[in-house]
Protein backbone atom coordinates (compact mmCIF):
# COMPACT_ATOMS: atom_id res chain seq x y z
CA UNK A 1 0.00 0.00 0.00
CA UNK A 2 1.24 3.43 -0.90
CA UNK A 3 2.50 5.49 2.04
CA UNK A 4 1.73 9.03 3.11
CA UNK A 5 4.71 11.20 2.28
CA UNK A 6 6.64 13.67 4.43
CA UNK A 7 8.29 16.38 2.34
CA UNK A 8 10.68 18.93 3.81
CA UNK A 9 10.65 22.08 1.73
CA UNK A 10 13.77 24.15 1.33
CA UNK A 11 13.15 27.72 0.24
CA UNK A 12 16.38 28.64 -1.46
CA UNK A 13 17.83 32.09 -1.91
CA UNK A 14 21.32 32.33 -3.40
CA UNK A 15 21.98 28.67 -2.51
CA UNK A 16 21.01 29.08 1.14
CA UNK A 17 17.84 27.83 2.76
CA UNK A 18 15.61 30.56 4.17
CA UNK A 19 12.28 30.64 5.92
CA UNK A 20 9.77 33.41 6.51
CA UNK A 21 6.52 33.84 8.37
CA UNK A 22 3.49 34.23 6.09
CA UNK A 23 5.87 34.80 3.19
CA UNK A 24 7.77 37.70 4.87
CA UNK A 25 10.80 38.24 7.18
CA UNK A 26 13.32 35.76 5.82
CA UNK A 27 15.93 34.18 8.06
CA UNK A 28 18.73 31.89 6.94
CA UNK A 29 18.41 28.22 7.94
CA UNK A 30 21.45 26.58 6.33
CA UNK A 31 23.09 25.15 3.21
CA UNK A 32 20.47 23.64 0.89
CA UNK A 33 22.39 20.54 -0.13
CA UNK A 34 23.59 19.71 3.37
CA UNK A 35 20.07 20.01 4.73
CA UNK A 36 18.68 18.00 1.83
CA UNK A 37 21.15 15.20 2.38
CA UNK A 38 20.45 15.15 6.10
CA UNK A 39 16.72 14.89 5.49
CA UNK A 40 17.19 12.08 2.97
CA UNK A 41 19.24 10.14 5.52
CA UNK A 42 16.63 10.73 8.22
CA UNK A 43 13.90 9.26 6.05
CA UNK A 44 12.29 12.16 4.17
CA UNK A 45 10.20 10.76 1.32
CA UNK A 46 10.92 13.58 -1.10
CA UNK A 47 12.49 17.00 -1.05
CA UNK A 48 11.17 20.22 -2.45
CA UNK A 49 13.48 23.10 -3.40
CA UNK A 50 11.87 26.43 -4.18
CA UNK A 51 14.07 29.21 -5.49
CA UNK A 52 12.26 32.20 -4.12
CA UNK A 53 14.46 34.72 -5.87
CA UNK A 54 14.51 33.03 -9.26
CA UNK A 55 14.93 35.56 -12.01
CA UNK A 56 16.12 35.05 -15.54
CA UNK A 57 19.73 35.87 -14.62
CA UNK A 58 19.68 33.40 -11.77
CA UNK A 59 18.29 30.53 -13.85
CA UNK A 60 21.78 29.14 -14.51
CA UNK A 61 22.60 29.23 -10.81
CA UNK A 62 19.48 27.21 -10.11
CA UNK A 63 20.40 24.58 -12.73
CA UNK A 64 23.85 24.27 -11.16
CA UNK A 65 22.28 23.82 -7.73
CA UNK A 66 19.93 21.15 -9.13
CA UNK A 67 22.92 19.22 -10.49
CA UNK A 68 24.62 19.29 -7.09
CA UNK A 69 21.43 18.12 -5.37
CA UNK A 70 20.90 15.29 -7.88
CA UNK A 71 24.47 14.10 -7.44
CA UNK A 72 24.15 13.97 -3.67
CA UNK A 73 20.62 12.81 -2.91
CA UNK A 74 19.05 9.38 -3.54
CA UNK A 75 15.38 10.29 -3.11
CA UNK A 76 13.12 12.23 -5.48
CA UNK A 77 13.14 15.98 -5.49
CA UNK A 78 11.02 18.74 -6.91
CA UNK A 79 12.33 22.11 -8.01
CA UNK A 80 10.42 25.32 -8.53
CA UNK A 81 10.66 29.07 -8.57
CA UNK A 82 10.20 31.38 -11.50
CA UNK A 83 9.52 28.67 -14.10
CA UNK A 84 7.89 30.37 -17.08
CA UNK A 85 8.37 28.15 -20.10
CA UNK A 86 8.84 24.65 -21.45
CA UNK A 87 12.51 25.56 -21.95
CA UNK A 88 12.90 26.43 -18.26
CA UNK A 89 11.45 23.03 -17.36
CA UNK A 90 13.66 21.23 -19.82
CA UNK A 91 16.82 22.75 -18.29
CA UNK A 92 15.85 21.71 -14.76
CA UNK A 93 14.80 18.16 -15.70
CA UNK A 94 17.99 17.73 -17.72
CA UNK A 95 19.96 18.85 -14.67
CA UNK A 96 18.43 16.03 -12.62
CA UNK A 97 15.18 17.35 -11.10
CA UNK A 98 12.50 14.65 -10.87
CA UNK A 99 9.57 17.04 -10.87
CA UNK A 100 9.12 20.73 -11.33
CA UNK A 101 6.58 23.01 -9.75
CA UNK A 102 4.92 25.90 -11.53
CA UNK A 103 2.94 28.58 -9.70
CA UNK A 104 2.42 32.12 -11.05
CA UNK A 105 3.24 31.32 -14.69
CA UNK A 106 0.60 28.58 -14.77
CA UNK A 107 -2.05 30.98 -13.46
CA UNK A 108 -1.06 33.59 -16.03
CA UNK A 109 -0.77 31.08 -18.86
CA UNK A 110 -2.70 27.84 -18.15
CA UNK A 111 -1.72 26.56 -21.59
CA UNK A 112 1.79 26.10 -20.14
CA UNK A 113 0.43 23.26 -17.96
CA UNK A 114 -0.95 21.49 -21.03
CA UNK A 115 2.25 21.95 -23.00
CA UNK A 116 4.52 20.88 -20.15
CA UNK A 117 2.46 17.80 -19.41
CA UNK A 118 2.48 16.71 -23.06
CA UNK A 119 6.18 17.34 -23.41
CA UNK A 120 7.48 15.79 -20.20
CA UNK A 121 4.63 13.64 -18.87
CA UNK A 122 2.14 14.51 -16.16
CA UNK A 123 4.15 12.71 -13.49
CA UNK A 124 6.71 15.51 -13.30
CA UNK A 125 4.41 18.53 -13.42
CA UNK A 126 3.41 19.80 -9.98
CA UNK A 127 1.13 22.81 -9.87
CA UNK A 128 1.71 24.88 -6.74
CA UNK A 129 -1.21 26.97 -5.56
CA UNK A 130 -0.93 29.62 -2.86
CA UNK A 131 -4.40 30.53 -1.68
CA UNK A 132 -5.89 32.71 1.03
CA UNK A 133 -9.35 32.41 2.50
CA UNK A 134 -11.28 35.64 2.53
CA UNK A 135 -14.87 35.59 3.80
CA UNK A 136 -15.30 31.89 3.16
CA UNK A 137 -13.78 31.85 -0.33
CA UNK A 138 -10.28 30.66 -1.20
CA UNK A 139 -8.54 32.95 -3.70
CA UNK A 140 -5.42 32.04 -5.64
CA UNK A 141 -2.44 34.35 -5.09
CA UNK A 142 0.63 34.67 -7.28
CA UNK A 143 4.12 36.16 -7.11
CA UNK A 144 5.05 34.55 -3.80
CA UNK A 145 1.67 35.45 -2.35
CA UNK A 146 1.96 39.14 -3.11
CA UNK A 147 -0.73 39.39 -5.79
CA UNK A 148 -4.31 38.40 -5.19
CA UNK A 149 -6.32 37.11 -8.15
CA UNK A 150 -10.06 36.55 -8.57
CA UNK A 151 -9.45 32.90 -9.38
CA UNK A 152 -10.93 30.42 -6.95
CA UNK A 153 -8.79 27.62 -5.54
CA UNK A 154 -11.03 24.67 -6.37
CA UNK A 155 -11.76 25.80 -9.91
CA UNK A 156 -8.10 26.36 -10.67
CA UNK A 157 -7.03 23.05 -9.13
CA UNK A 158 -9.55 21.18 -11.26
CA UNK A 159 -8.48 23.00 -14.38
CA UNK A 160 -4.83 22.22 -13.65
CA UNK A 161 -5.71 18.53 -13.27
CA UNK A 162 -7.63 18.55 -16.53
CA UNK A 163 -4.70 20.18 -18.28
CA UNK A 164 -2.40 17.39 -17.15
CA UNK A 165 -0.92 18.36 -13.78
CA UNK A 166 0.35 15.26 -11.96
CA UNK A 167 0.05 16.68 -8.47
CA UNK A 168 -1.19 19.76 -6.61
CA UNK A 169 0.88 21.47 -3.92
CA UNK A 170 -1.63 23.52 -1.96
CA UNK A 171 -0.33 26.14 0.47
CA UNK A 172 -2.77 27.89 2.75
CA UNK A 173 -1.45 31.42 3.18
CA UNK A 174 -3.69 31.87 6.22
CA UNK A 175 -1.88 29.02 7.96
CA UNK A 176 1.66 29.40 6.57
CA UNK A 177 4.20 30.09 9.30
CA UNK A 178 1.62 30.08 12.10
CA UNK A 179 2.42 26.55 13.34
CA UNK A 180 -1.25 26.14 14.20
CA UNK A 181 -1.77 23.23 11.82
CA UNK A 182 -2.70 22.66 8.20
CA UNK A 183 -6.03 23.90 6.91
CA UNK A 184 -8.15 20.76 7.03
CA UNK A 185 -11.48 21.59 5.43
CA UNK A 186 -10.08 23.14 2.23
CA UNK A 187 -7.52 20.33 1.89
CA UNK A 188 -10.25 17.73 2.33
CA UNK A 189 -12.38 19.39 -0.33
CA UNK A 190 -9.39 19.37 -2.70
CA UNK A 191 -8.56 15.69 -2.16
CA UNK A 192 -12.25 14.82 -2.68
CA UNK A 193 -12.52 16.87 -5.85
CA UNK A 194 -9.29 15.66 -7.51
CA UNK A 195 -8.05 12.30 -8.73
CA UNK A 196 -4.36 13.36 -8.61
CA UNK A 197 -2.35 13.52 -5.36
CA UNK A 198 -2.50 16.59 -3.12
CA UNK A 199 0.40 17.85 -1.00
CA UNK A 200 -0.78 19.92 1.96
CA UNK A 201 1.41 22.83 2.98
CA UNK A 202 1.33 25.72 5.42
CA UNK A 203 0.95 25.67 9.18
CA UNK A 204 2.66 22.50 10.40
CA UNK A 205 3.88 23.06 13.95
CA UNK A 206 3.34 19.74 15.70
CA UNK A 207 3.43 16.04 14.87
CA UNK A 208 -0.31 15.78 15.38
CA UNK A 209 -0.87 18.28 12.59
CA UNK A 210 0.40 15.70 10.08
CA UNK A 211 -1.85 13.02 11.54
CA UNK A 212 -4.80 15.41 11.23
CA UNK A 213 -4.15 16.31 7.61
CA UNK A 214 -3.66 12.65 6.61
CA UNK A 215 -6.62 11.32 8.60
CA UNK A 216 -9.13 14.13 8.34
CA UNK A 217 -8.24 15.63 4.96
CA UNK A 218 -6.82 12.54 3.20
CA UNK A 219 -3.78 14.51 1.99
CA UNK A 220 -1.28 12.36 0.10
CA UNK A 221 1.70 14.23 1.47
CA UNK A 222 2.49 16.85 4.09
CA UNK A 223 5.06 19.53 3.40
CA UNK A 224 6.80 21.72 5.94
CA UNK A 225 9.89 23.83 6.28
CA UNK A 226 10.83 25.56 9.50
CA UNK A 227 9.90 22.80 11.95
CA UNK A 228 12.44 20.59 10.21
CA UNK A 229 15.12 23.22 9.56
CA UNK A 230 15.21 24.39 13.14
CA UNK A 231 15.12 20.83 14.53
CA UNK A 232 11.82 21.34 16.26
CA UNK A 233 10.62 17.99 14.95
CA UNK A 234 12.92 15.30 13.54
CA UNK A 235 11.73 13.39 10.48
CA UNK A 236 12.33 10.03 12.10
CA UNK A 237 10.58 11.14 15.26
CA UNK A 238 7.62 12.34 13.18
CA UNK A 239 7.40 9.06 11.30
CA UNK A 240 7.65 6.97 14.47
CA UNK A 241 4.79 9.00 15.89
CA UNK A 242 2.67 8.57 12.74
CA UNK A 243 3.30 4.82 12.70
CA UNK A 244 2.21 4.57 16.31
CA UNK A 245 -0.93 6.45 15.29
CA UNK A 246 -1.58 3.86 12.54
CA UNK A 247 -0.77 6.18 9.65
CA UNK A 248 0.94 4.24 6.88
CA UNK A 249 4.41 5.75 6.41
CA UNK A 250 7.75 4.44 5.15
CA UNK A 251 10.75 3.83 7.35
CA UNK B 1 33.25 -2.43 -16.46
CA UNK B 2 31.53 -0.57 -19.28
CA UNK B 3 28.00 0.48 -18.37
CA UNK B 4 25.94 2.13 -21.09
CA UNK B 5 22.85 4.22 -20.46
CA UNK B 6 20.68 4.16 -23.55
CA UNK B 7 20.07 7.72 -24.70
CA UNK B 8 16.70 8.49 -26.27
CA UNK B 9 14.03 11.17 -26.15
CA UNK B 10 12.41 10.00 -22.92
CA UNK B 11 15.44 9.23 -20.84
CA UNK B 12 15.84 10.79 -17.45
CA UNK B 13 19.46 9.77 -17.75
CA UNK B 14 20.95 12.27 -15.33
CA UNK B 15 19.59 10.67 -12.14
CA UNK B 16 20.63 7.18 -13.21
CA UNK B 17 24.05 8.51 -14.10
CA UNK B 18 24.46 10.04 -10.64
CA UNK B 19 23.22 6.88 -8.93
CA UNK B 20 25.89 4.87 -10.78
CA UNK B 21 28.54 7.43 -9.90
CA UNK B 22 27.61 7.12 -6.23
CA UNK B 23 28.41 3.40 -6.65
CA UNK B 24 31.76 4.24 -8.24
CA UNK B 25 30.82 3.56 -11.88
CA UNK B 26 31.08 6.18 -14.62
CA UNK B 27 28.57 5.26 -17.31
CA UNK B 28 28.53 6.09 -20.97
CA UNK B 29 25.34 7.72 -22.25
CA UNK B 30 24.84 6.70 -25.86
CA UNK B 31 22.48 5.68 -28.66
CA UNK B 32 25.32 4.26 -30.77
CA UNK B 33 24.47 0.60 -31.64
CA UNK B 34 28.14 -0.45 -31.61
CA UNK B 35 28.77 1.02 -28.16
CA UNK B 36 25.53 -0.45 -26.80
CA UNK B 37 26.37 -3.88 -28.16
CA UNK B 38 29.88 -3.87 -26.71
CA UNK B 39 28.89 -2.60 -23.24
CA UNK B 40 29.01 -4.99 -20.28
CA UNK B 41 25.67 -3.72 -18.98
CA UNK B 42 22.94 -1.60 -20.53
CA UNK B 43 20.47 0.54 -18.60
CA UNK B 44 17.30 1.81 -20.28
CA UNK B 45 15.74 4.51 -18.09
CA UNK B 46 12.75 6.52 -19.06
CA UNK B 47 10.18 9.08 -18.12
CA UNK B 48 7.81 10.22 -20.81
CA UNK B 49 5.32 9.02 -23.37
CA UNK B 50 5.39 5.49 -24.83
CA UNK B 51 4.33 6.46 -28.34
CA UNK B 52 6.90 9.19 -28.94
CA UNK B 53 9.60 7.07 -27.28
CA UNK B 54 8.91 4.11 -29.60
CA UNK B 55 8.95 6.41 -32.63
CA UNK B 56 12.35 7.67 -31.62
CA UNK B 57 13.71 4.17 -31.03
CA UNK B 58 12.43 3.13 -34.48
CA UNK B 59 14.01 6.14 -36.15
CA UNK B 60 17.38 4.95 -34.80
CA UNK B 61 16.65 1.24 -35.47
CA UNK B 62 17.10 0.70 -31.75
CA UNK B 63 13.79 -1.22 -31.72
CA UNK B 64 15.61 -3.92 -33.69
CA UNK B 65 18.77 -3.80 -31.60
CA UNK B 66 17.40 -3.85 -28.03
CA UNK B 67 15.68 -7.29 -28.10
CA UNK B 68 18.87 -8.79 -29.58
CA UNK B 69 21.20 -7.58 -26.82
CA UNK B 70 22.82 -10.34 -24.80
CA UNK B 71 24.38 -8.59 -21.83
CA UNK B 72 22.47 -7.83 -18.59
CA UNK B 73 19.90 -5.19 -19.48
CA UNK B 74 17.84 -3.11 -17.02
CA UNK B 75 14.71 -1.20 -18.04
CA UNK B 76 13.43 1.40 -15.60
CA UNK B 77 9.88 2.83 -15.47
CA UNK B 78 8.93 3.70 -19.07
CA UNK B 79 11.98 1.62 -20.03
CA UNK B 80 10.26 -1.41 -18.47
CA UNK B 81 6.97 -0.64 -20.19
CA UNK B 82 8.66 -0.29 -23.58
CA UNK B 83 10.13 -3.79 -23.16
CA UNK B 84 6.58 -5.19 -23.06
CA UNK B 85 4.41 -6.08 -26.01
CA UNK B 86 1.90 -3.28 -26.14
CA UNK B 87 1.05 -0.12 -24.18
CA UNK B 88 -2.34 1.51 -23.88
CA UNK B 89 -0.46 4.81 -23.76
CA UNK B 90 -0.96 6.04 -27.32
CA UNK B 91 -2.02 2.48 -28.32
CA UNK B 92 1.65 1.70 -28.90
CA UNK B 93 3.27 -1.50 -30.12
CA UNK B 94 6.40 -1.89 -27.97
CA UNK B 95 9.56 -3.99 -28.09
CA UNK B 96 7.99 -7.34 -27.18
CA UNK B 97 10.77 -8.71 -24.97
CA UNK B 98 8.17 -9.49 -22.31
CA UNK B 99 4.89 -10.85 -23.75
CA UNK B 100 2.83 -8.67 -21.41
CA UNK B 101 0.50 -5.70 -21.75
CA UNK B 102 0.80 -2.23 -20.24
CA UNK B 103 -2.53 -0.73 -19.20
CA UNK B 104 -3.71 2.47 -17.52
CA UNK B 105 -4.74 2.61 -13.86
CA UNK B 106 -8.49 3.04 -13.61
CA UNK B 107 -8.91 6.41 -11.85
CA UNK B 108 -12.62 5.80 -11.27
CA UNK B 109 -12.02 2.42 -9.67
CA UNK B 110 -9.36 4.12 -7.55
CA UNK B 111 -11.88 6.68 -6.31
CA UNK B 112 -14.33 3.98 -5.28
CA UNK B 113 -11.85 2.20 -3.03
CA UNK B 114 -12.08 2.97 0.67
CA UNK B 115 -8.63 4.55 0.79
CA UNK B 116 -9.53 6.73 -2.22
CA UNK B 117 -6.38 6.03 -4.17
CA UNK B 118 -4.85 8.43 -6.68
CA UNK B 119 -3.55 8.26 -10.23
CA UNK B 120 -0.63 8.74 -10.96
CA UNK B 121 0.62 6.14 -8.48
CA UNK B 122 3.12 8.51 -6.95
CA UNK B 123 5.20 7.72 -3.90
CA UNK B 124 6.72 4.91 -1.86
CA UNK B 125 5.15 1.48 -2.01
CA UNK B 126 6.29 -1.93 -0.86
CA UNK B 127 7.69 -4.84 -2.84
CA UNK B 128 6.19 -8.29 -2.34
CA UNK B 129 6.77 -11.79 -3.69
CA UNK B 130 10.33 -10.95 -4.69
CA UNK B 131 12.11 -13.79 -6.48
CA UNK B 132 14.37 -12.10 -9.04
CA UNK B 133 18.14 -12.00 -9.30
CA UNK B 134 18.55 -8.30 -8.54
CA UNK B 135 16.50 -8.03 -5.34
CA UNK B 136 18.84 -10.07 -3.17
CA UNK B 137 19.53 -8.31 0.10
CA UNK B 138 16.07 -6.73 0.14
CA UNK B 139 13.43 -7.72 2.66
CA UNK B 140 9.76 -8.31 1.89
CA UNK B 141 7.85 -5.03 2.16
CA UNK B 142 10.87 -2.83 1.58
CA UNK B 143 9.76 0.47 0.07
CA UNK B 144 10.73 1.85 -3.33
CA UNK B 145 9.66 4.97 -5.21
CA UNK B 146 7.05 4.81 -7.98
CA UNK B 147 5.70 7.50 -10.34
CA UNK B 148 3.49 6.17 -13.13
CA UNK B 149 -0.04 6.14 -14.55
CA UNK B 150 0.30 2.94 -16.60
CA UNK B 151 1.23 -0.45 -15.20
CA UNK B 152 2.31 -3.90 -16.31
CA UNK B 153 -0.12 -6.68 -15.47
CA UNK B 154 1.01 -9.65 -13.40
CA UNK B 155 2.65 -12.26 -15.61
CA UNK B 156 4.86 -15.34 -15.61
CA UNK B 157 7.88 -13.06 -15.74
CA UNK B 158 6.85 -11.00 -12.70
CA UNK B 159 9.63 -11.12 -10.11
CA UNK B 160 8.20 -8.61 -7.63
CA UNK B 161 4.75 -7.18 -7.20
CA UNK B 162 3.14 -4.14 -5.63
CA UNK B 163 -0.45 -3.23 -4.92
CA UNK B 164 -2.07 0.01 -6.02
CA UNK B 165 -5.75 -0.25 -6.96
CA UNK B 166 -4.78 -3.70 -8.30
CA UNK B 167 -1.70 -5.91 -7.78
CA UNK B 168 0.73 -5.30 -10.65
CA UNK B 169 4.27 -6.14 -11.77
CA UNK B 170 6.85 -4.06 -9.93
CA UNK B 171 9.66 -6.05 -11.59
CA UNK B 172 10.07 -8.39 -14.53
CA UNK B 173 12.88 -10.72 -15.50
CA UNK B 174 13.50 -12.91 -18.53
CA UNK B 175 16.93 -14.22 -19.50
CA UNK B 176 19.28 -11.20 -19.52
CA UNK B 177 16.40 -8.68 -19.35
CA UNK B 178 15.54 -7.12 -16.00
CA UNK B 179 13.02 -4.39 -15.43
CA UNK B 180 11.69 -2.22 -12.62
CA UNK B 181 8.54 -0.11 -12.72
CA UNK B 182 9.85 1.98 -9.82
CA UNK B 183 12.95 4.16 -9.79
CA UNK B 184 15.87 2.36 -8.11
CA UNK B 185 17.98 5.48 -8.70
CA UNK B 186 15.58 7.37 -6.40
CA UNK B 187 14.76 4.64 -3.92
CA UNK B 188 17.25 5.33 -1.14
CA UNK B 189 19.49 2.45 0.05
CA UNK B 190 17.11 -0.24 -1.25
CA UNK B 191 17.35 1.21 -4.76
CA UNK B 192 21.15 1.39 -4.60
CA UNK B 193 21.20 -2.25 -3.55
CA UNK B 194 19.18 -3.21 -6.63
CA UNK B 195 21.51 -1.29 -8.94
CA UNK B 196 24.53 -2.82 -7.20
CA UNK B 197 23.04 -6.31 -7.67
CA UNK B 198 22.50 -5.57 -11.36
CA UNK B 199 26.09 -4.38 -11.76
CA UNK B 200 27.29 -7.62 -10.17
CA UNK B 201 25.41 -9.90 -12.60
Amino acid sequence: MITKRIIPCLDVKDGLTVKGVQFENLVVAGDAIELGRRYAEEGADELCFLDITATNEKRKTLAALVKRIAANINIPFTVGGGIKSVDDISVLLDSGADKITINSAAVRNPELVTQASKEFGEQCIVIAIDAREVAGEWYVHTHGGKQKTDIKLFEWAKEAQERGAGEILFTSMNNDGTKNGFTLEATRQLTEALTIPVIASGGAGAKSHFKDVFEQANADAGLAASIFHFNEIGIKELKDYLKAENIHVRG
Amino acid sequence: MKVAILRYNAGNTQSVQYALERLGVTPLVTDDPALLTSADKVIFPGVGHAYSAMNYLKSKQLDQLIPQLKQPFLGICLGMQLLCEHSEEGDTACLGVFPVKVVKFDAHLAQQQSAKLKVPHMGWNNLQEMNGKITKGLTANDYVYFVHSYYVELADYTTAQTDHIVPFSAMLEKDNFHAAQFHPEKSSQQGSQIIQNFLEL
